[in-house]
Order: structure tokens, then sequence, then C-alpha cells
């Protein structure tokens, strides 16, 4: 069953559900799907319980960051330029990312496929970054949910158990975002190079240097 | 006593000693390491002690349960910043005179995970290392090297004088600060009682493509 087909049959399933399927352009072409996620845990039960697609197993859960990011692309437009029409770029620049995404790989053991991948996104990265948890539905989301809340601060309602996993209670940052600041403990690199050799550097010469 | 005196007469069948080497011999010969260990490393520590390698044969076989009755710690693996203060914690908790063995690129510097935001780097920032075994992980033959190189460490060591070693000088710390989880990184980072920084010209280590310093 194809993701096309997976997709009208969720809208015929659950009504008012937002769909979109993402394509993958490498060559394993794993398309995704993603999901508003006002309705995503609907789609979801739909998705385990329907009866057709069957999806029994969660595999794997990840997060992703996509920070803003400024996309400028050029078109050539024909201006007037002094009474002449002449070919002009013009460079549009547009804003992607601005949000945290979760994904789901979701497999049929009884149907033997799959995968399906669900994508679900946040509002922004910092403040609305609520999404519905899965875990009430497929219990092996568990601790990669919790892993994602840790390393990239997506917030999982309905989560029966959501503390961090790997760092500590305490810790406030979140370490797989983008824009994470690691701590400065750079004074000893014995075999520094690039981002290392500039941070070695800029920790000698604070300290004293040699 | 005269060096040559003493192998002279044991030669004759009389073992002359001196208090200071019977009982750094009686330390040496039975090191009793504390049964941990945090990554991969400990799985070859445990090969070590198998029946293969036998570390028993150097008296170092009683694995402790137990950081009260362990006087060596092998810290064998990969510190993490979550799991650093219960290792300076446990290695408070044992008795002088105490040992460091630190086992395995991670253990002496984070290794592979040197620049990862959960790792520590090195487990000297903390504690005291007596010896320090390379490898990712070392292999048995490795660790009972640093077994052999630290019983010879303990053999050398002298009862007075100001090169005492730390158990018997009572103005020389037997407990270390245990670091505590910050809001971004363990506080402090490291104690620099312990651990001074090491003395390496970065210009020389990286290629320095401006060409000054």
């Amino acid at each position: 069953m194809n993701l096309e087909a997976i997709k009208s049959e969720i809208e015929a399933n659950v009504p008012g559900c937002q769909l979109e399927i993402i394509p993958n352009t490498s060559p394993s072409a794993q398309h995704s799907l993603l999901v508003d996620s006002a309705h995503a845990l609907t789609v979801a039960s739909f998705l385990r319980d329907g009866a057709t697609v069957r999806l029994d197993y969660c595999s794997n859960v990840t997060g992703i960051d996509w920070p803003v990011k400024e996309v400028s692309t050029k078109t050539k437009v024909k201006k007037i330029v002094d009474g002449v029409e002449k070919d002009v770029d013009e460079v549009v620049k547009t804003q992607t990312g601005g949000y945290l995404e979760a994904v789901y790989h979701l497999y049929s053991m009884e149907q033997r496929q799959g995968p399906v991948i669900l994508r679900m996104r946040t509002e922004d990265r910092t403040d609305r970054v609520h999404l519905p948890s899965f875990t009430p539905l497929w219990r092996s989301a568990d601790f990669q949910e919790r892993e994602i809340f840790d390393l990239f601060g997506i917030i999982f309602d309905g989560h029966p158990d959501l503390r961090r996993l790997l760092m500590w209670e305490g810790f406030v940052d979140h370490p797989m975002r983008r824009d994470y600041v690691d701590p400065d403990d750079y004074e000893y690199e014995p075999t520094a190079h690039d981002e290392v050799l500039k941070r070695a550097r800029e920790h000698q010469s604070a300290e004293g240097g040699l | 006593m005269d060096e040559q005196l003493k192998s002279e007469l044991s030669r004759q069948g009389v073992v002359a000693t001196s208090l200071q080497e019977l009982y750094n011999w009686g330390r040496k010969s039975s090191l009793w390491p504390l049964n941990f260990g945090l990554a991969c490393c400990a799985i070859e520590m445990i090969a070590t002690t198998m029946a293969r390698y036998d570390l028993a044969r150097f008296g170092a076989e009683v694995f402790r349960p137990s950081p009260r009755q362990a006087d060596l710690m092998i810290v064998a693996g990969t510190v993490t910043k979550k799991m650093a203060p219960q290792v300076v914690r446990l290695y408070n908790q044992m008795p002088e005179p105490k040992y460091v063995i630190s086992m395995g690129a991670c253990a002496i510097s984070g290794g592979p995970f040197k620049q990862g935001y959960n790792v520590l780097k090195g487990i000297d920032r903390y504690i005291p290392v007596d010896v320090y075994i390379p490898g990712c992980p070392p292999r048995p033959e490795a660790l009972i090297d640093a077994f052999l190189l630290l019983q010879k460490k303990i053999d050398e060591q002298y009862l007075t004088g100001p090169n005492r070693p730390r158990h018997l000088n009572a103005d020389m710390p037997s407990e270390f600060v245990v670091p505590e989880f910050g809001e971004h990184d363990l506080e402090p980072t490291q104690n620099r009682d312990v651990w001074k920084v090491p003395l390496v010209n970065i210009s020389i280590a990286g290629k320095n493509e401006s060409g000054s310093d």
C-alpha cells in the first residue's frame, strides 16, 4: 500500500485532518506523511487499529530541528529600465523552517509492510512546542519520546512519564538543537583542529595563554 | 641497608628487609579493585579477571562490591557527566591508601566522545589518577601491564619524608569535591587542585594558518 493510498484512506476516515506528503528525493524514496498535531492522535490510532493499514509496530521515533533559514531564489523578471525593457534578476527571499519535528517510523507486523513515516511539526522552536504523545498507542515510543523531550525540548502531551532521559534534572538546554552552545571546556586539546582548534585558542588566550 | 650486602645475604639464606619494603610488598600484592564498570572497557576488565588472563596471579582478583573494602578504582569506560558525581563519590568512600587506574581513551580524555555534550573529558579532572591505559578498549594485557606499573609505583614509595604518599600525609586530602549538576554543565567543571591543565602549545598541535604566534 503506497503512501498516496494511505493518505486518501485516512482522509476518508478522519474528517478534518490535514495531511501532506513530504517527498524524499533520495534513491530510498521514503516519502513521509505530515500530520497536523490537532488530529495526529486520531490519525495514528486509525493507522494502528484501522482495518486496512494496521501499523502495529513503532520502530523508531526521532526529532529534527529546523532552525529559521532564509532562502533566496533568483528569478529573471522583465522590467523597464530607463525606457528600455531589460531582463533583471530579482531576488526573492523566503523563510523556511523555524519549527521542530517528531518523526515516527511505523511498521505493520501483521501485514508485513512498512515503514510508514509520520511527521508532526511544532508551531515554533521555543514557546509552542507541544505535540501529542503516541506512547498510549505504541509503548515503544516511551523512551524515545523522552529522549526527544530531553534533547530537542518537544513536550509530548499525554506521555505517562515525561522526564529527561540522558541529561539530568535541572539541566536547562536541549543539546541536539542547532543553536545549542556546549560548555566551554576546551582547556586541553592535544590534537585540536578546525572548530575545536578555534575554541581551544580562544580558551588559551582567555586564560593567559602559552 | 646496602643493596649489595642484602643480595649477598639472601644468597646465604638470610633474608633482610626493611619495614618499608614489607609494607609496600603487602600493599602491592593485594590490590582489591572496586567492582564497577562504565562501558565496553569493563568487558575487557572482566576478561582480565577470568581464567585466560587471570589477574589473580598478581593478587588483584578480589573485586569488591563495596568501596569500603576496595583500594583500587579501575575507571573502565566512558564517564558521562551524569555519572561523574557518583564515580567521585565512590572514590571518596574508599579508604586510604587508594589508587586509580584510568582505563581506555574515554576515561583518560573523553575519547571519541570528547566533544560530546554529555561526556566528561577525563576522570582526572576530579580525582587523581595513578596509571593511564590508552586503547579503545585496551586489551587485557594492557590492563595487566597497568597493574604491574601500579605495583612498581607502590613498591617505590617512601613511608617517611616529604615524598611520602598521600595516605601517610595528614595534610593531603583524601576526599575530593563531588561535582554537582548545574544548569549547563557540572559545577565545578574540574578540580584545579587535582587537575592541572597540561601544557600543550596548540599552535603546534594544529596547523597555524596565520603564520603568527
